[in-house]
């Protein structure tokens, strides 16, 4: 196996892709290595490393903007937002627990991915904060779309194609996000006891409220809804949301625990037994319980949820066979999408680990790979293209 | 008498006008179909209105399937297609050219699917935004995107621009808040991307197709978020001396954690001819910010208490927390109103430029000395929270000379934008207006990608073609079409 290139800048990063080009070697691309795991499993060569192009180049608090190159780790970045009182608002999952991988993930990846996490549901996904990219491209081209500014509609938005396309349009060099103050406390009500169906309903009343519900998850037997804020907002709407649901027991959980039990939501630890393929899939939160449930009954999987149901997390025996297709099928029924997330290498070789798409879009998605990387060199066949 | 060049119309095209006419009137039938002239000419411009030109026909079909024949009539006979939601663009994005089929949504009014429990509403384009809102009112959901054009501007134009208004602050704007579209390419081909769920699977060809302008496809169907209405809201109205006080004034807001909805900003010229017109209290300062929080009573009473500390710690003029839902209205009533105010005592072009927050007092600064150097006046009112700026030029249209002037000064204005870190548009869009400007924000081979990305969707340029790409860059392109 090849060792890995690890250029120190922009146009290093440019010269390797140009003659990974030339040569018609594919390369496959990493930051911390932490969620290498995602995707198609691919057979390329090369290995370009990103961890060497570090460093934030700006950071604005009053502009609410942080300007950073691929391979900064991404506790670099949380580490100076956290100094101001600022974070990330989409809350980024940490994949380690799940991949039992050791790196430090770094916001190349995270971008490539559009990695999210619980606040997602209210505040928005890693694509809805990412104000522009510079990239290379798959001749070796250094691009750039979009800027550092929060309002910005001049051109196509390259940006988000670039995010969550996971490396195979093109190399991220460098990203700008929108970041926001820190919520200066938080609370959480438990609801005990339930199944999936009921934890649907609640978060259904819950996210229909003003009460500006920032968490919304279902874990073992138990819904969870965060409430941050200031001091009083907090106080205001949990006492808002106990009365509305004031005819059921309610736990609160606070301070230290809080701060645990969101982390472990976030990345999905109650699902960190790697003897199990675990999906993820996209779907309308009414929807949600009747697909888990039409999985569980095939393949005997365990459920949790985000998003108030619109995440479904699903793990199954690695044993059980005709996964991608069960799985799919009760997704189709209602609409929606799904993707391995973690899976041996075998299911992810012989099972399409991303949702295979319509005709019309997989016909686009290929013409623009087909664009960005003609000589098809940037993670080949990772997206299954 | 204007500057911004469009090509020649195809006289092939224009010679075989009954043919096509003909074909669009099978395709959807004559009655959504105009081609007199004296009726075509009501589709002549958007809000640019000092670019004009009629449109060879006007399609108006009903539903997907009827935009789709219409494509691909166009897509047989080689004809462009300009895209047209309500005609509200400031940047020329929906002015035809003469060789050209209008594609508008105006029939495109269905509302086709609300969902309380997963908190979106699916419809055709062709409906207003502020309608979408007025749709859910009742039962307590909102729309959040509100551009200032809300009462006539359509889903479809929103979309197609990436539309903002004054809250996207806190909300986002159009990207943040659509989940899903129906569109058409130009071969008539129907393709649906995303959908009621939080996100689409593969590559985000959402976030692509929103704000391009109608370059890469129609799109005909959109799911949209709707939210719950917060409990309530108030603004604070805050007046300095000082311009570099007052940006100031943004950014220690903004740091100190509060996240309003809204953080508007007025200059001199602009408070003078806003009071007169609107008398909504304003005080005459250098600056005027007026900054809205959401919440209950008592948290909107806490996050203004936290304001006004700030503010008062920088010495201003005025500062005057509204007392009442009248004295909220009256002071939204004067920011709503400026546009249309100055528009009663003077030609203007609006601009909309984005900079760094932080560099907000330079550029203030610039505008007014380029303002000086041309010998034409300039009023600011802006979105400051997220620093989209919108100076408004003042010129007679009437004295020759003058909208060349203007169009000279706003170039001047938008490259300062782009050189203290910012963008040519935050919000209007590239149209026309901007598209010979994008060579000073982006290298030529980041437009070639672009226009590669048009290539993709539109190989044959049918869709909207002569906007967004400086003409030169487009012109091999657009001649294959030919
Ligand atoms: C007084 C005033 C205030 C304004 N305030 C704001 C503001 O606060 N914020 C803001 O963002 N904008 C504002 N605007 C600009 C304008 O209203 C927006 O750009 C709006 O979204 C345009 O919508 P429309 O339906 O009028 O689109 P049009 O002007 O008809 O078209 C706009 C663009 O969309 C394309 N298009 C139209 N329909 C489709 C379709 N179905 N598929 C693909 N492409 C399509 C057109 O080709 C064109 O390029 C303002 C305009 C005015 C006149």
């Amino acid at each position: 196996m090849a060792d890995w290139i690890t250029p120190k800048s922009e146009a290093g990063i440019g010269d390797a892709v140009r003659e990974a080009a030339a040569a018609g070697t594919g390369l496959r691309l990493s930051g911390g290595g932490t969620r290498a795991g995602i995707g198609q499993a691919i057979d390329a060569p090369g290995r370009l490393s990103l961890a060497g192009h570090a460093g934030i180049e700006l950071y604005e608090p009053g502009s609410l903007t942080v300007v950073v190159k691929s391979g900064t780790p991404l506790k670099t970045v949380t580490d100076a937002l956290d100094a101001e009182g600022q974070m990330l608002a989409f809350e980024p999952m940490d994949h380690r627990g799940l991949f039992g991988t050791n790196g430090e993930p770094t916001v190349g990846g995270m971008v490539a991915a559009n990695v999210s996490g619980p606040r997602r549901v209210r505040a928005g996904a890693c694509r809805d904060f990412l104000l522009g990219v510079r990239f290379v491209d798959g001749t070796g081209r250094v691009l750039k779309n979009g800027g550092r500014v929060m309002k910005n509609v001049t051109g196509l938005d390259l940006s988000k194609l670039m995010c969550g396309a996971h490396g195979t349009l093109g190399v991220l060099t460098e990203v700008s996000l929108k970041v926001l103050p820190k919520p200066e406390t938080a609370r959480t009500l438990a609801f005990e006891g339930l199944n999936p169906g009921a934890a649907v309903d609640l978060f259904c009343a819950a996210l229909r409220t003003p009460y500006e519900v920032s968490g919304a998850a279902f874990v073992g037997d138990t819904a969870y809804l965060r409430i941050e804020g200031f001091e009083i907002q907090v106080a205001h709407r949990a006492a808002r949301l106990s009365d509305l649901f004031k005819d059921r027991d309610i736990s609160g959980v606070e301070g230290v625990a809080h701060e645990r039990l969101w982390a472990d939501i976030r990345d999905v630890r109650h699902f960190a037994d790697p003897g199990t393929a675990l999906w993820r899939l996209s779907v309308k939160p009414t929807d949600a319980a009747a697909i888990a449930g039409d999985v569980a009954d095939r393949l005997g999987s365990s459920v949790s949820l985000d998003w108030g149901g619109g995440l479904v997390w699903c793990a199954i025996g690695e044993g059980q066979h005709d996964q991608a297709e069960i799985v799919r099928a009760a997704v189709a029924r209602r609409g929606g999408h799904a993707t391995l997330v973690r899976g041996s290498a075998d299911r992810r070789r012989g099972e399409a680990v991303f949702q295979p798409q319509a005709d019309a879009v997989a016909a686009l998605s290929g013409r623009l790979k087909a664009t960005f990387d003609p000589h098809d060199v940037l993670n080949p066949g990772l997206m299954g293209y | 008498m204007s500057t911004i060049a469009m090509p020649p119309p195809d006289a092939g095209i224009l010679a075989r006008k009954a043919d096509i006419v003909a074909a669009l009137a099978e395709a959807i039938g004559a009655g959504d179909v105009i081609s007199e002239e004296v009726e075509t000419r009501a589709y002549e411009c958007d809000a640019l209105t000092a670019y004009r030109c009629p449109p060879l026909a006007v399609a108006l079909p009903r539903n997907t399937q009827g935009v789709a024949a219409v494509m691909r009539v166009c897509h047989e006979l080689g004809v462009p297609v300009v895209p047209r939601g309500a005609g509200t663009s400031l940047s020329g994005g929906s002015l035809p050219t003469a060789d050209c089929v209008l594609l508008g949504t105006s029939r495109l009014r269905d509302v086709l699917e609300i969902d309380y429990d997963n908190r979106f509403i699916r419809l055709q384009t062709g409906v207003t935004n502020l309608s979408v809102s007025e749709t859910v009112d009742g039962d307590g959901f909102f729309y959040a995107p509100d551009p200032s054009s809300q009462l006539a501007c359509a889903i479809a134009g929103n979309i197609a621009m990436n539309s903002g208004g004054a809250h996207c602050l806190k909300y986002g704007v159009t990207t943040n808040n659509l989940l899903g579209v129906r569109m058409v390419l130009s071969t008539g081909e129907i393709v649906e991307l995303g959908g009621p769920q939080m996100d689409s699977g593969g590559l985000d060809l959402l976030g692509l197709i929103c704000g391009s302008e109608g370059q890469l496809a129609i799109v005909t169907e959109a799911t949209l978020r709707i939210l719950p209405k917060p409990e309530g809201a108030r603004p604070v109205m805050i007046g300095y001396d000082d311009a570099e006080v007052a940006g100031q004034c943004v950014a220690d807001i903004i740091k100190s954690g509060v996240l309003p909805v809204a953080i508007e900003y007025m200059d001199r010229p602009c408070i003078e001819v806003v009071e007169n017109f609107a008398k909504a209290g304003y005080p005459m300062c250098e600056a005027l910010l007026i900054v809205e929080v959401e919440g209950s009573q008592a948290e909107i009473a806490d996050q203004l208490a936290k304001i006004t500390a700030i503010a008062e710690a920088l010495d201003p003029v005025e500062l005057k927390v509204s007392a009442s839902a009248t004295e909220s209205a009256l002071i939204w009533k004067g920011r709503k109103s400026a546009f249309g105010a100055m528009g009663q005592i003077n030609d203007y072009m609006c601009l909309d430029g984005t900079v760094p927050v932080s560099a907000l007092p330079f550029t203030l600064k610039r505008i007014g000395e380029l303002s000086a150097e041309h010998g034409l006046k300039v009023a600011n009112v802006f979105h400051a929270g997220d620093g989209n700026m919108h100076p408004l030029i003042l010129f007679d249209a009437n004295r020759p000379g003058d909208l060349e002037k203007a169009e000279v000064l706003g170039a001047d204005i938008l490259r300062t934008c782009v050189e203290v870190g910012g963008c040519l548009t935050g919000e209007h869009g590239v149209g026309i207006e901007k598209r010979d400007l994008m060579v000073d924000q982006y290298a030529p081979e980041d437009l070639e990608m672009q226009m590669q990305v048009k290539d993709v969707f539109d190989p044959h340029w049918l869709l909207n073609p002569a906007k967004v790409f400086p003409l030169q860059a487009s012109t091999g392109r657009r001649d294959i079409a030919a």
